[in-house]
């Protein structure tokens, strides 16, 4: 039987190596697809935590617009040519081989980490959405807010800029 | 969950998540690519999502850090996308995304 700690001991495990290969991967299609990936984790592990507002947000927005929004930067910036990709591909390697060693070494360091016990809090059962609007009423506010300015940062910076008419 | 559970879950989320956050952070220091610093900025967004969740479970409040990790996913997301388009815009401008080339510092 597979208890709660393994399930979320081989999550977090695919989660590191989701996010390391979305690093090292030489195309950035792939790296953003395998961001997507990392965000199907999260949500599995917040689905884990009985956390499924915050699940639904995370796979829809995330997992879903963000990855078109990278793949819409991707696509509207240059491909390099073959001989540049190979060029590219090998240069990166020489400076990212270092992240697999590094994760390592910090996993093992915290291991040792001694975490002290946590006692048990009663329960504070509320919903989310009477949260949201009745407590985080300010938080609604930022984010309306937010909203409001991407919308109009996204508008200016793809406006059609005057030509300006050159005198012959 | 009994005490000791919870005790050995919060030791697998103290390893994991600052694994996360070291992929983020080193990938924004070491890449000269402006869409992959991107990347590095979302895996240190996730890993910030989920220490608000990890908090939520441990300390059941978990409403409470529901709401904070939807407002913490909606900054996140205008954020990518206006950095989304400002990369756009760069890149018209200079025809490439390597940082070393924008040296410049003029309108």
């Amino acid at each position: 039987m597979i208890t709660p700690y393994i399930l979320t001991l081989v999550l977090l495990i695919l989660l590191i190596a989701t996010a390391l290969w979305s690093v090292m991967q030489d195309d950035l299609l792939r790296a953003a697809i395998a961001l997507a990936g990392v965000s199907i984790i999260v949500t599995l592990l917040m689905f884990q935590m009985a956390a499924p507002m915050a699940a639904v947000f995370e796979l829809s927005v995330c997992a879903g617009l963000i990855t078109v929004v990278f793949v819409s930067a991707i696509s509207l910036t240059r491909l390099m040519t073959r001989q540049e990709n190979i060029e590219f591909s090998r240069e990166r390697m020489t400076r990212f081989w270092y992240l697999p060693v590094l994760l390592i070494i910090v996993g093992v360091l915290l291991s040792f980490l001694v975490v002290p016990g946590v006692p048990s809090i009663p329960a504070v059962v509320a919903d989310v959405r009477k949260v949201l609007w009745n407590e985080r009423q300010l938080d609604m506010l930022g984010q309306i807010l937010v909203i409001l300015t991407g919308v109009f940062g996204i508008v200016v910076l793809f406006k059609d800029k005057p030509k300006v008419e050159k005198d012959i | 969950m009994t005490n000791p559970d919870m005790a050995a879950l919060i030791r697998l989320f103290v390893i994991f998540i600052p694994l996360l956050l070291v992929a983020g952070l080193y990938c924004i220091i070491v890449t000269r690519n402006l869409i992959r610093i991107l990347i590095g900025v979302e895996l240190l967004s996730k890993a910030v999502v989920l220490i608000i969740i990890v908090a939520g479970y441990v300390t059941n409040r978990m409403a409470l850090a529901q709401a904070m990790a939807i407002t913490m996913i909606i900054i996140e997301v205008v954020v990518i996308a206006i950095a989304a388009g400002i990369i756009i815009n760069i890149f018209r401008h200079y025809d490439s995304l390597d940082t070393r080339n924008l040296e410049q510092m003029k309108g």
